[in-house]
């Protein structure tokens, strides 16, 4: 549905956007992920033919952003980093001018108004100045404004900025809701958002995209192993030296003793091997205690921090 | 067609709701008012001094009055035009609604077309509340209908081709306050630029007149309608848009 090969984008000789290629399917939520700075907003920009690209190409729904601009604007819904408001309409007749622009038929054209609304909760303000709501109450507009005219490709950056948790859930539910029949790239700084409610990441730093996988793959695929944390009852030395002699460990790390009798360990197996059954085994066929044992999967926001922290 | 009426219509909307049309409004009636019974005075004083002096020469009195009115609406127009046009795009730029503009399926020339007619709209407003100060000399004498229908005519292409210079420096700039200032200093430099004429010579003469923005008002104010006149202004204002076409075209595919 979405194809991006090779885009950069240099701002007076600066690159803030480098060589990036990726696909997004159709149904597919892609998450993208980033610091300040990264290139999210200008990777959207591009996408929505709001600008150029300096070099490389993009298309959706095999329209070209370049060339079949109109094309392509008439499929996508797009809510820029700042809700794009004019300040001095209502949050209805200004739904209403942008489905018009849009090319909404004036037949649905108030179906479709009271359907968005309805959609980001907007029924208790549609009446009021939008210039004079809070800064989540925009954003909320800004979200309604994206979702008319039904389009087939959702670009959102950073959707859920600036609101408050019970409507964080609600947007991630819409947001999941709509992917049966939308394609949706979204930008955020928050990692809970990608592994609620995006089947693939692209993180980017610097310009670059430096990882794309699910969310669960990233994780793994980040800490290059599988991790068992073990609490056992028994010599800690030879505790360690045993665990570390069983076929697969890499690498064990004990913690500082949890009681005066046991140790928590932390063993890293080698990818795709589950030594647990097999850790578990030997520590009882040695006579010790096993307290505990649990896998440890490596958290979204380590994998963020080592992706781009690492040079 | 329906984008080029829904963005005409909300310009409309946002000149109505904020306090410039009725800044606009008031400003230009008041000076209409003031120079209109201002110029009946001198013609008053004109003619009593011409009486004293056995003058024989009859004013032709709602004729002069409506001459005059024209030619100080010219100049309160130069002033008043940048601030319709000042804020159809620079305060697109600034707020981001821009952003929404260049991404759905609104062509440039269609919001360039929206925000242009709307202009026009508001000039013609003017014009038309304009005509309360000129109804008087109805009611008091039998003007001739043709100078100020010429004269109104003359004023409405003068005024649409200060409005697209105005239309395309709004696109330069996200600081409506420049777009002002430098919309009224390019018109006044095409309306000084007759001064420059008078001390030329020769073919140069001739082209820096030609340039002059009032230049080719004085015709229609005496109710003679000439093409080349018509002509100077529309090309006037398709280079205006034209300009303002090109400037939006490369907003959009800037590298
Ligand atoms: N109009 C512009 N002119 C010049 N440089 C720009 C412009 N827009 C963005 N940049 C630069 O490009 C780089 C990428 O910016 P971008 O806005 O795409 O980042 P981002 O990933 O969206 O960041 P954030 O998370 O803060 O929104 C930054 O270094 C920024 O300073
Ligand atoms: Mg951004």
């Amino acid at each position: 549905m979405i194809e991006v090969e090779h885009v950069s984008k240099v701002y007076n000789g600066r690159r803030a956007v480098d060589d990036i290629s990726f696909r997004v399917e159709k149904g597919e939520v892609l998450g993208f992920l980033g610091p300040n700075g990264a290139g999210k907003t200008t990777t959207m920009r591009i996408l929505t033919c709001y600008m150029p690209s300096t070099e490389g190409t993009a298309r959706i729904a095999g329209y070209d952003v370049f060339e079949d601009s109109i094309e392509v604007r008439r499929r996508i819904g797009y809510l820029p980093e700042n809700p794009p408001l004019y300040m001095e309409m209502t949050v209805e007749s200004y739904l209403d001018f942008v489905a018009r622009i849009k090319g909404v038929r004036p037949r649905q054209r108030k179906s479709q108004v009271n359907d968005v609304i309805e959609k980001c909760n907007l029924g208790d303000v549609r009446s009021r100045i939008t210039g004079k709501l809070s800064k989540g109450y925009k954003q909320r507009v800004g979200l309604a404004q994206a979702l008319l005219n039904n389009p087939e490709v959702l670009i959102l950056d950073e959707p859920t900025l600036g609101l408050d948790p019970k409507q964080i859930y609600d947007i991630r539910t819409l947001i999941k809701g709509l992917a049966e029949n939308h394609t949706v790239i979204l930008s955020t700084h928050i990692l809970p958002e990608v592994s609620m409610t995006c089947n693939r990441v692209v993180i980017i730093n610097k310009g670059k995209v430096v990882a794309m996988d699910t969310p669960d793959g990233l994780a793994r695929q980040m800490a290059g192993a599988e991790r068992v944390s073990l609490t056992v009852e028994g010599p800690a030395d030879v505790v360690r030296d045993k665990l570390a002699s069983i076929d697969g460990v890499l690498n064990v790390q004990a913690s500082d003793p949890a009681t005066e009798t046991s140790t928590t360990y932390t063993v890293e197996c080698k990818l795709g091997s589950d030594l647990r059954s097999t850790l578990a085994a030997a520590v009882v066929t040695q006579g010790w205690g096993l307290l505990d044992l649990h896998g440890v999967s490596m958290s979204l926001e380590d994998v963020f921090i080592n992706l781009i922290t690492k040079e | 067609m329906q984008n080029i009426l829904a963005i005409w219509q909300r310009e409309m909307k946002s000149y109505f709701v904020s306090p410039v049309a009725y800044v606009v409004l008031t400003i230009f009636l008041f000076l209409c008012g003031l120079f209109f019974f201002g110029g009946l005075a001198q013609l008053v004083q004109i003619s009593i001094s011409q009486a004293q002096m056995g003058g024989q020469i009859p004013i032709d009195v709602p004729r002069e009055v409506t001459s005059y009115l024209f030619r100080t609406m010219a100049l309160i127009l130069l002033f008043l035009v940048p601030m319709l046009t000042m804020g159809l795009f620079s305060e697109e730029k600034k707020r981001g609604t821009i952003e929404l503009l260049l991404t759905t399926p609104v062509g440039n020339s269609q919001a360039l077309a929206g925000k242009y007619l709307a202009s026009l709209t508001f000039l013609v407003v003017l014009f038309a509340a304009s005509a309360i100060t000129i109804l008087p000399l109805f009611v008091y004498s039998q003007p001739d209908w043709k100078p100020i229908l010429s004269g109104y005519f003359g004023m409405f292409l003068y005024g649409a081709a200060l409005l697209a210079l105005g239309l395309f420096i709004s696109t330069l700039t996200e600081n409506q306050i420049i777009a002002v200032f430098i919309t009224f200093g390019v018109s006044l430099v095409l309306w000084v630029i007759a001064l420059a004429g008078e001390w030329a010579v020769g073919s140069a003469r001739s082209i820096i007149e030609y340039l002059s923005v009032i230049g080719h008002l004085d015709d229609f104010i005496k109710g003679v309608i000439d093409t080349s006149h018509i002509i100077y202004y529309v090309t006037f204002a398709f280079v205006g848009l034209f300009l303002a076409y090109r400037s939006l075209e490369s907003m959009r595919w800037k590298g």
